[in-house]
């Protein structure tokens, strides 16, 4: 365990207040709408309301004549400047402005700019397209017919297919399933859901043609690497792009991606000469902009007579929509997805991943989670229960039996990945004691006798984030390390500035808290500065629980490298050799000799004042974190739920969550992220889902249809913690931010199955609303 | 079509009389965020459901973005900003910094609003008056749970100030 600094330090495990919550609890943040800047126009988006169709006409002139516009510009206008089309986050590209043809509904058309928002939305109405609907492909399972229509015409290969991938020993895998003994399989579809944070996206982009800087205000989680597309697409110099990523409300992998909002703006800029803000609707937000999950699921388990374990076969289907957008590390197509063995011992494994088009938004970003593996983590989990209900033993004992014992870490899995420290077994132990589990079983038996429903379930996740290490993890060649640039000013403050931004994860806070303890300083002393990308070190922004593990490391490496200088400035201060100093929070002592001391403070005054003969001045450091492997942050959760048989509505009674995602920074800012993804993770699992019509319509496209729990709907969240350090971060921490997205819908799906197991259900697929819940009743013939 | 006919009003914003000329059409969310710079106000949807733009009018806890500002017209609006500040923080901001009520503050000033109305209306309100009063402002990161207890905090400490005066 680490040394607990006095609370007035405010080091690591300190529960300690946030300090960016002044500004928020007075409206006095500055959000992306806030951003106000002298002679600021408005750009509008008009979209395609077909799924698929050829662009035969657009007429701009209705709308160019309405007083107050100042342009339209269309994809054959972004051609010219060859802006039409700009590549995505994956090894694809994507259409700005669409040309030729529109292959999803609420596609970008055309961008009006005016003076002010609403003429912007009157002009868009004046825009004139004719359009020639063309056959739409909606069910991924289609994409691969010979009838199917080919979606896009600007690849070199005439197929629908993006990528076949796989992982794995595929022969091992296929002669334990055929010699197994038991084998369990499941069909499971983890819907089209989307982040939908409550602030949507959006950008403020000036161009200052006397400097030729461009400067762009963007809701971005990673503005580093969105300054680097901007100079790759734009063709600027890179010195010439400042991109601000102000206070942002929610990101959630939502704003990771550029837009074409963005590329729209800009242009707007550069070509009208003034300021341009672009601001997305919900609606549009929640209809073009980066989907999650979409994975169409089917794992098979082998196991012994006993329940053990030994092999896991996996097959899925990825719709990834019109564009292959899915922010993902260059060389993994299915992301994380190959953590899929989960928690458990398997002697073989294999896994296949094809990704498809079809007619529907583009994305496949990944919502609070580290590059699908929310998918692996809910179908893995899934399919222990529905094995353990085919040896009908105890989905607890099943888990037990399989568990990756703590003595087996670090732990090579099949698929490849090796697995840092865990103890599994402890966290389902807290779990099972915190909920009372013997005793809920019993209560479950004699409700069954009288007919109610009542359901237990289990889940027993194990996440993988923190990407890098560069070796393995890029973005479109990125490598994905982070950083950290501490500056300790005379008077002993200091400021820190990082390459990742918060969303509300609450940096300016935990990041503090690293910095004093590591140097003593206290936290409320530490300015932590993110999101400049003109001040900040380079990084790759805040996603995949990464902010922790990286940028968090980078921050503990750049306090010793101040430390150290420290230890040297002390030395030369006392008149003694550094060997002859001890170090604890906040002072250098000589030792034996505890009064003659010197603080942090006095020694940072010295770095400016009296520093040795020969030392180079200042006390600051930076320090860029290349991670040796990723951490393995884990849990068990647990949802018990009561089923009303009249209307098929699910109550979630209680819900207990132990979390070990190593040493904590802070634990109030932990439990909250947890509260906060479970919320997530209950919306996934009973209300949410973007589907779409046989036409392509989109339905779940605005917040009337795509249900956002409000605090009625909300259980109470009960929380608990084991503590496995990570053994190779720099102070033992794992990142927590996804872990209760990832690990709680199998928990709420395999509370309801187990429910209604017994009627025979063995997989019911997201959203369980009650109308779906309803019907199986009625099926079982449970209800009238 | 667009027409520019503007419409005098009067409105008193967190005490202040404001005079202005708007156009019929002028959401009065964006009366308050772009004529008033009063940027604490927020939009987060599009159907009234987000509840970030959450004002009081006369009292009563409004979604600012399905109200015409002219429909404000002679009335009393208030807002996060007239609420408190950084030197008195009104007991429901600082339940919401002490009990970790927020992350990334989008919703928190429409949250503030409508547990303001909640409070007036209920001074002890339990639990679950606590969770209907704020349904109609959502939270993506939360999950409520803290801000329930933000709320309980502030009733608290309104009500022991209340019975000392």
């Amino acid at each position: 365990m680490l040394a607990k600094t006095l609370p007035e330090i405010g080091g690591m495990g300190h529960p300690i207040k946030r300090k960016e919550d002044l500004r928020f609890i007075q409206g006095k943040g500055n959000y992306i709408d806030d951003v106000q800047l002298p002679g600021m126009i408005y750009g509008h988006m008009v979209r395609s309301p077909y799924a698929h169709a050829r662009i035969t006409a657009i007429r701009t002139e209705e709308a160019k004549k309405l007083p107050g516009v100042l342009a339209v510009i269309t994809g054959e206008d972004l051609a010219k400047a060859n802006l039409a089309w700009m590549p995505t986050l994956f090894h694809d590209k994507q259409m700005v402005l669409a040309t030729g043809k529109v292959l999803f509904q609420s596609q970008e058309v055309a961008f009006v700019v005016a003076e002010d928002r609403y003429t912007a939305a009157d002009a868009a109405d004046l825009v004139e397209i004719d359009y020639e609907e063309l056959p739409v492909l909606i069910d991924p399972h289609k994409s691969q017919d010979s009838d199917a229509p080919i979606l896009r015409e600007d690849r070199e290969e005439k197929s629908n297919l993006i990528f076949h991938w796989e992982v794995g020993d595929r022969a091992a895998t296929d002669q334990a399933m055929k010699s197994a003994p038991v084998t369990a399989k499941v069909n499971a579809f983890f819907p089209r859901c989307h982040p939908a944070p409550l602030e949507t996206c959006g950008c403020v982009i000036d161009f200052n043609s006397a400097t030729g800087k461009l400067t762009a205000w963007i809701t971005s989680q990673a503005p580093h690497a969105h300054r680097t597309v901007f100079a790759l697409v734009a063709g600027l110099p890179e010195q010439n792009i400042r991109v601000i990523s102000p206070d942002i409300g929610g990101g959630f992998g939502n704003k990771v991606p550029v837009y074409p909002g963005y590329v729209c703006a800009a242009v707007a800029a550069l070509t009208v000469g003034r300021p341009v803000k672009w601001i997305e609707t919900r609606s549009e937000n929640l209809q073009s902009t980066g989907f999650a999950r979409d994975y169409h699921m089917e794992a098979e388990l082998a196991a012994d007579k006993e329940g053990r374990l030994k092999a896991l076969r996996v097959k899925t289907l990825a719709d990834h929509g019109a564009f292959n957008a899915a922010a993902q590390p260059t060389k993994f197509p299915a992301g994380l997805f190959s953590i899929c063995t989960g928690s458990y011992d398997f002697s073989s494994a294999f896994c296949e991943v094809d990704g498809v088009y079809t007619n529907k938004a583009p994305g496949g970003i990944a919502y609070r989670c580290s590059f699908r593996v929310t998918e692996a983590a809910y179908l893995i989990e899934r399919a222990m229960d529905v094995l353990a209900q085919e040896l009908k033993l105890d989905p607890v004992e099943l888990r037990r039996k399989n568990f990756i014992p703590p003595e087996k870490f670090p732990y090579s899995s099949p698929l490849g990945w090796s697995y840092d420290s865990g103890n599994y077994q402890g966290a389902l132990d807290l779990a099972l004691e915190r909920i009372g589990y013997n005793d809920l079983r019993k209560e479950q038996a004699e409700k069954r006798e009288r007919g109610e429903l009542m359901g237990i379930g289990i889940s027993s996740f194990t996440e993988i984030v923190g990407a890098g290490p560069s070796h393995t993890f890029d973005i479109l060649g990125l490598k994905m390390f982070d950083s950290a640039e501490l500056r300790v000013h005379p008077t002993g403050k200091a400021i820190m500035r990082m390459g990742t931004k918060s969303q509300g994860q609450g940096h300016e806070t935990t990041y503090a808290q690293i910095v004093a303890q590591e140097l003593g300083i206290p936290a409320a002393d530490v300015a932590i500065e993110e999101g400049d990308t003109d001040t900040a070190p380079y990084g790759l922004g805040t996603y995949a629980s990464r902010s922790t593990p990286t940028s968090g490391a980078a921050a503990a490496l750049a306090a010793r490298k101040v430390r150290e200088k420290a230890r040297k400035i002390a030395a030369h201060l006392l008149e003694v050799s550094e060997e002859d100093l001890e170090w604890e929070p906040g002072k250098f002592s000589v030792k034996g000799a505890p009064g003659k001391s010197k603080t942090i403070q006095e020694i940072a005054f010295a770095a400016y004042t009296n520093f040795p003969q020969g030392m180079e001045p200042g006390l600051e450091a930076v320090h860029y974190y290349d991670p040796p492997n990723l951490t393995f942050p884990f849990g068990t959760y647990i949802a018990v739920v009561d089923i009303d048989k009249g209307t098929g509505e699910v109550k979630v009674r209680r819900f207990v969550a132990v979390d070990d995602c190593g040493n904590i920074i802070n634990p109030m800012i932990v439990e909250g992220q947890v509260h906060g993804g479970l919320t997530e993770g209950l919306a996934i699992a009973f209300m949410q889902e973007i589907s779409y019509d046989e036409s392509g319509n989109i339905q779940g496209g605005t917040f009337m249809d795509y249900l956002v729990p409000t605090a009625v709907e909300t259980p109470h969240w009960e929380t608990g913690h084991t503590c496995t350090p990570s053994p190779h971060h720099p102070f033992g921490a794992k990142g927590v931010g996804e872990s209760p997205n990832v690990g709680s819908p199998a928990a709420f799906v395999n509370a309801v199955v187990d429910a209604l197991s017994h009627l025979g259900v063995k997989h019911i697929d997201m959203p369980l609303s009650p109308w779906k819940i309803w019907q199986i009743l009625k099926d079982k013939g449970v209800t009238q | 079509m667009t027409t520019k006919r503007a419409v005098d009003i009067t409105v008193k914003v967190n005490g202040k009389e404001h005079f202005a000329a708007v156009e019929p059409r002028l959401l009065l969310v964006h009366f308050i965020r772009e004529h008033l710079a009063l940027t604490g106000t927020h939009i987060g949807c599009d159907t009234t459901n987000c509840g970030a733009c959450t004002v009081l009018l006369d009292g009563r806890a409004v979604k600012s973005c399905t109200l015409f500002t002219v429909q404000a017209d002679g009335r009393e609006l208030r807002t996060i900003e007239g609420v408190g500040n950084s030197s008195a923080l009104h007991p429901l901001q600082e339940g919401f910094k002490e009990k970790h009520g927020l992350q990334c503050g989008f919703c928190t000033p429409g949250m503030i609003m409508s547990a303001c109305a909640l409070l007036e209306k209920k001074p002890h309100p339990t639990e679950e008056d606590i969770r209907w009063g704020i349904s109609g402002n959502l939270c993506r990161c939360t999950g409520y749970q803290n801000i329930v207890k933000a709320v309980q905090y502030a009733a608290e400490k309104m009500s022991a100030s209340a019975s000392q005066a």
